[in-house]
């Protein structure tokens, strides 16, 4: 076909629109499907592409974002030891939340399972609540049960005649108590991740294996565990993104304290970057995130793959 | 083994299951269940240290709903809550539905890509990005505007909600949309009158997720918007309803409770759907 023929073609188009061919149409797809695609383009690309970069840009900058500092603000953080902790919190925290949270999902989705079907839909249900309702107001409600004198988790432990604890005012209890409400938050997603897991297991599996004289616990470890390995695998990773991303709980309930110890990186980025103005320092500390979700990232892109193929 | 002792094993399972789904759901509802019996207990209840603080006993009281409504800016939040939410579910469906129709139909070139991408973006946290994203909302003169929330929420949004729609329009049989396009439809046309009626649940699935996102959103907020007028109510119960070092616990559960309604309820109603779009595509937790 030749240039002339070409151009005649996509006027008479242009003029009789009628007239395109199914042929033509087909042809034209690829320029639909570009501009429908144009609007997720521009938003990833304009909101997540260029802020990404653009925070590359800031964290070389100096505290008044006047000068190139090169790698500056990096080695710096390297120097200070309340980021070593944060270094240590963050890893902590979601190391045992999401070690927690998978154990308990996993053991709750077990549970609902064995129940007759009539009955898991109101557990279920029931167990989801805390996902449900936005983070920052239950962690609220969570500094008022941590409340040392007049809120109700003391007031349970002098019942069972145990002393009561300062939940946030003392470095490792305020750990303990940070994690533990990142449990009670994500155990729920695990539980509905590994129950729809549970329920693509085909039951004549279980069923053979039951005749043959297994006990629950050979079918858990030789059956259920090996179908599950994959949902897991990518459940795990997930929240590891997430977990380690944290932000709400720990700004709510102890803003880093006390004495800095609960910080982690998204705490620690946004005191620095936003409370106290110094935007470049910030921008590296959330920067030092990137290496950990990369690689959690890489590896849930690989094991979805393998599930689909 | 017998019948029988087959049968009574199976009950004894049973029981065991019910009592640790029982400690589970203990677990799980406390924290709502303290947070709404503080809100309708008196200052004078929640101040003592007499009796059993898990029951009301000095009667139900609504006074903390109702100073929030008069003596504070709660109707603000709320009201701003909803001017932020309601176009961020409408600007985030609209391109995700685009996008996913584009991505599962018209396979172009680079749509593998594209598609990668956006799970890889929908992986990407809101505390990676806060800080440029910060002197982004400075530079075009939003910071401290509700509407900044407007721009950027759709990011958190729209990737999980396209990746979810490309599985419900995949599922839909090819020939259909082949019928179509011989009969002479078009791209739009097949979108809205065949893709949009079939894919219904996963189109709810993803409505209420953009709405619980945009709701319970926290880091932006806090981090873009410093004036009582604008704040939405996941920062303003958090930062303005606490004041001096008096705690008013029962007035900021009143608050948290009532913030926490809309998604609740939503939930409540709409869970099946909920739960399908969870499990169909993995979201956050």
């Amino acid at each position: 076909m030749s240039p002339t023929t070409t151009v005649d073609v996509a006027a008479a188009a242009r003029a009789h629109p009628a007239r395109l061919q199914l042929g033509r149409r087909l042809r034209s797809r690829s320029a639909i499907g570009v501009l429908m695609c144009l609007p997720l383009i521009l938003l990833i690309g304009g909101l997540v592409g260029y802020p990404f970069f653009y925070s590359i840009y800031l964290s070389l900058l100096n505290k008044r974002e006047t000068a190139f500092v090169g790698l500056a603000n990096f080695r710096y953080l390297l120097t200070v030891d309340t980021f070593w902790m944060v270094v240590q919190m963050s890893f902590l925290f979601t190391g045992l939340a999401v070690l927690w949270k998978a154990i308990l999902g996993f053991t709750l989705a077990v549970v609902i399972n064995t129940l007759p079907v009539r009955g898991q839909r109101i557990w279920r249900g029931l167990s989801l609540i805390p996902w449900v309702m936005p983070l920052a107001l239950s962690s609220l409600g969570w500094w008022w049960i941590y409340e040392p004198t007049h809120s109700a988790l003391n007031w349970i432990l002098a019942l069972l005649g145990i002393s009561p604890k300062p939940w946030l005012s003392e470095p490792s209890w305020a750990k303990f108590s940070v994690i533990l409400v990142n449990i009670w938050y994500g155990t729920p997603f695990f539980m509905i991740i590994y129950l729809a897991g549970l329920k693509s297991i085909p039951n004549e599996l279980f069923e053979s294996s039951a005749i043959d004289g297994a006990s629950a616990w050979q079918r858990l470890r030789f059956i259920t565990l090996p179908m599950l390995k994959n949902i897991i695998a990518i459940t795990v990773l997930f929240s590891t993104i997430v977990t380690f991303a944290t932000f709400d709980i720990i700004r709510v309930l102890t803003r880093g304290g006390p004495r800095q110890s609960t910080h982690v990186f998204a705490t620690y980025a946004f005191e620095l970057g936003i409370a106290t103005g110094d935007v470049p320092l910030g921008a590296a500390v959330s920067l030092f995130m990137f290496p950990i979700l990369a690689v959690s990232a890489f590896f849930i892109l690989r094991g979805i793959r393998r599930s689909t193929m | 083994m017998t019948l029988r002792t087959k049968r009574s094993r199976r009950k004894l399972t049973l029981v065991a299951c019910y009592g640790i789904l029982l400690l589970f759901v203990v677990f799980f509802l406390f924290p709502p269940y303290w947070m709404a019996i503080t809100s309708l207990k008196t200052n004078h209840e929640i101040e003592g240290l007499k009796g059993i603080p898990l029951i009301i006993q000095e009667g139900v009281t609504f006074q903390h709903y109702r100073d929030l409504f008069e003596k504070t800016d709660f109707l603000i939040y709320f009201k701003n809550s909803v001017l932020v939410t309601v176009p961020v579910v409408f600007i985030s469906m609209l391109i995700s539905v685009l996008a996913a129709y584009a991505l599962s139909r018209l396979g172009f070139l680079g749509a593998g890509v594209i598609g990668t991408a956006v799970f890889l973006v929908y992986l990407v946290p809101d505390s990676l990005l806060f800080i440029p994203l910060f002197k982004i909302i400075g530079m075009l003169g939003l910071l401290n505007s509700k509407w900044s929330l407007v721009l950027v929420y759709p990011t958190l949004i729209v990737p999980f909600c396209t990746w979810l729609l490309i599985g419900y329009f995949a599922s839909i049989p090819k020939e259909l949309d082949e019928a179509a396009l011989v009969d002479g439809a078009n791209h739009w046309q097949m979108l809205v009158r065949i893709f949009l009626p079939v894919a219904v649940p996963g189109i709810i699935a993803a409505t209420i997720f953009a709405f619980t996102v945009s709701w319970s959103g926290f880091l932006y907020p806090l981090a873009f918007l410093f004036s009582s007028d604008q704040q939405v109510l996941t920062t303003g119960t958090v930062t303005s309803l606490i004041k001096g070092d008096v705690y008013h616990w029962g007035g900021l559960m009143a608050g948290a409770v009532l913030a926490c309604l809309p998604p609740v309820l939503l939930y409540v109603f709409l869970m099946d759907y909920y739960i399908s779009g969870l499990t169909s595509g993995s979201t956050k937790g």
